[in-house]
């Protein structure tokens, strides 16, 4: 069995988005989204002494490599990063359409997501990918299991627990509910560096430059402004007051 | 400018916030609505929200709440529409990525507002931990757009839709999916949370599932409901209807008070259209200061019992 587990690099620390471009800097620090761990360590413990072979994928810039060694730490066997100037400035429309080539290439029985990015807020990305693939997609797993060609998975919802099987190849987006993600050990950090690690342009993946970046994007970001803030929030330490602090507040507020 | 709305159902229920972008479209511009997995019997209630016409969709492939064979519905129809709308939830998400993939049409997620500039659909949307206010278009049409729970508030306005059913031939990937266990919305005991004015929510800084008596007290004196977040339900401290979040509740009382809640953004988006929130919790840096009202630094266990007493002794 083959497992794809997709993964996105995000900035690291405070964030900005750079006014010339309207986009997020990502010149600086980055790390492995954190609810992508999620999705790498469900491929591992699915792997387990199977020798089912898990890769890691990402479309971003270079550095984003350092967020697939992570994955590779941790104990993916080897990497796939799509990486083009042409590819920056990508919005779902462009991403899901290069994601979905380099897995075309991987042939997955499972492709699996985290359940949301840090950065950009979005949880939408695995079923645009499934869409592009005419794949099954299932969203918020808890639970996963895999057996006779088929993943089961439990999920919660805003009604409460679902119960749901799709024939595989399929498509998971899993919760960050569903395990504690594994911190890489020295030695698997070592041979992360050893592992494949493949980077593609749009031409290796036969995408038109015209398809990907802000030239394939179907959004714009027109203007940046001030958001409304919340009055005069205030914080305070208790030095035995806070009981006291509190209600005066909510007097203040007619709330009590 | 014309829209079609997502009118979300579960097991013949319109979902509140899908309502709510319905009344907001109709404010806009001509809004239709579409309904899938459920009889015409439902469809007289959107018009009551704006809606001119309403697409039904039913058929047993559309019962259960899956967004796939949910693109294909909306895919016939979307294209005769400027813009296609969506109230934030795992459903609609599903299906308006899907639908965007489909169509290859843009869409902003996120989004808390929506208005016509120079005859120009634009969205706003909060980012970065709501420090920037981001102004969004669209190079599609349809433009796709997805709302942020309890961005609008379900207005009545409208009259008799014009109810229209929808014949679809359903993609094969699409149907491969099978429901084995639906989930069924809960019966809870007690006040409902997604009604009271005054909520008072537990988390994993509470300790131990018996400190839940420290939340329930506050609540009690201050007349309101027990909510909880995620961590604290998946650890058995407290039942999953009380669950406010992402995958729970969304909830906007007069005043969320937030007990050992680290204030993650999978809880955040379940209660941040809140009047009012007071947030304790002993770490300094815990995110929920950053969109608290009143941020208290200290010990919920020695603050609590004595804010209960306070607030009892002032209603007397």
């Amino acid at each position: 069995m083959r497992i794809a587990v997709c993964v996105k690099h995000v900035p690291e620390g405070p964030s900005r988005i750079d006014p010339s471009t309207k986009r997020l800097d990502r010149s600086g620090e980055g790390a492995l989204n954190h609810f992508d761990a999620n999705a790498v360590e469900e491929a591992l413990r699915l792997k387990g002494d199977s020798d089912t072979e898990v890769v890691a994928v990402s479309v971003g810039p270079q550095q984003a490599l350092d967020s697939l060694r992570k994955a590779l730490a941790m104990g993916a066997d080897r990497a796939v990063l799509v990486s083009d100037d042409g590819a920056a400035g990508s919005d779902l429309v462009a991403t899901s359409r290069l994601l979905a080539a380099a897995l075309e290439r991987e042939s997955a029985d499972l492709v699996l997501f985290g359940q949301q990015a840090s950065d950009a807020d979005g949880a939408v990305l695995w079923a645009a990918v499934a869409e592009r693939l005419a794949r099954p997609v299932v969203s918020q797993a808890m639970e996963l299991s895999v057996g006779g060609g088929t993943v089961r998975v439990k999920r919660q919802t805003e009604f409460g627990y679902d119960t749901l099987e799709a024939p595989l190849p399929a498509v998971v987006a899993v919760s960050d509910a569903i395990n504690e993600p594994r911190y890489p050990s020295l030695k698997g950090i070592m041979g992360a560096k050893k592992k494949q690690q493949d980077v593609l342009s749009l031409a290796d993946l036969g995408v038109d430059a015209g398809e990907a970046g802000e030239a394939g994007s179907r959004t714009t970001v027109l203007a940046l402004g001030e958001p409304p803030t919340r009055g005069d929030a205030r914080k305070i330490e208790d030095d035995g007051n806070a009981p006291q602090a509190i209600v005066d507040f909510l007097a203040e507020k007619r709330l009590v | 400018m014309r829209f079609l709305v997502f009118a979300e159902q579960h097991e013949g229920e319109f979902v509140k916030n899908s309502l709510g972008v319905l009344s907001k479209a109709a404010s806009v511009g001509d809004a239709d609505a579409v309904v899938v997995g459920t009889e015409a019997g439902l469809a007289g209630g959107l018009g009551k929200h704006g809606a001119k016409v309403v697409h039904v969709a039913a058929g047993d492939a559309l019962t259960p709440p899956l967004p796939q064979p949910r693109v294909d519905v909306l895919a016939k129809l979307a294209p005769d529409y400027d813009a296609v709308l969506f109230g934030q939830s795992v459903l609609a998400a599903d299906v308006a990525a899907g639908l965007a993939a489909r169509l290859e049409a843009g869409l902003n997620w996120d989004l808390v507002d929506v208005e016509l500039q120079d005859g120009e659909l634009v969205g706003k949307r909060p980012a970065l931990q709501d420090s920037v206010l981001v102004e969004v278009g669209w190079k599609s049409k349809p433009g796709l757009a997805l709302f942020r729970s309890g961005a609008f508030d379900p207005q009545e306005s409208g009259g008799e839709p014009e109810v229209r059913d929808v014949e679809v031939q359903l993609e094969d990937f699409s149907t491969k999916v099978e429901m084995v266990e639906q989930a069924h919305a809960e019966e809870s005991s007690g006040p409902s949370i997604e009604d009271a004015d005054v909520i008072v929510a537990g988390g994993r800084g509470l300790g131990a599932p018996e400190n839940f008596t420290l939340a329930e007290e506050l609540a009690k004196a201050l007349g309101g409901a027990v909510g909880a977040t995620r961590a604290v339900v998946d650890a058995g401290w407290y039942p999953y209807s009380a669950q406010i979040g992402q995958t729970g509740k969304t909830v906007s009382p007069k005043l969320y008070v937030a007990l050992g809640i680290s204030g993650a953004i999978q809880h955040k988006v379940g209660m941040q259209s809140s009047g009012t929130i007071v947030a304790i919790n002993k770490d300094a840096n815990a995110p929920i200061f950053e969109f608290s009202d009143l941020g208290v630094v200290g010990d919920v266990h020695e603050i609590v019992p004595k804010l209960t007493e306070l607030v009892r002794a002032r209603k007397g």
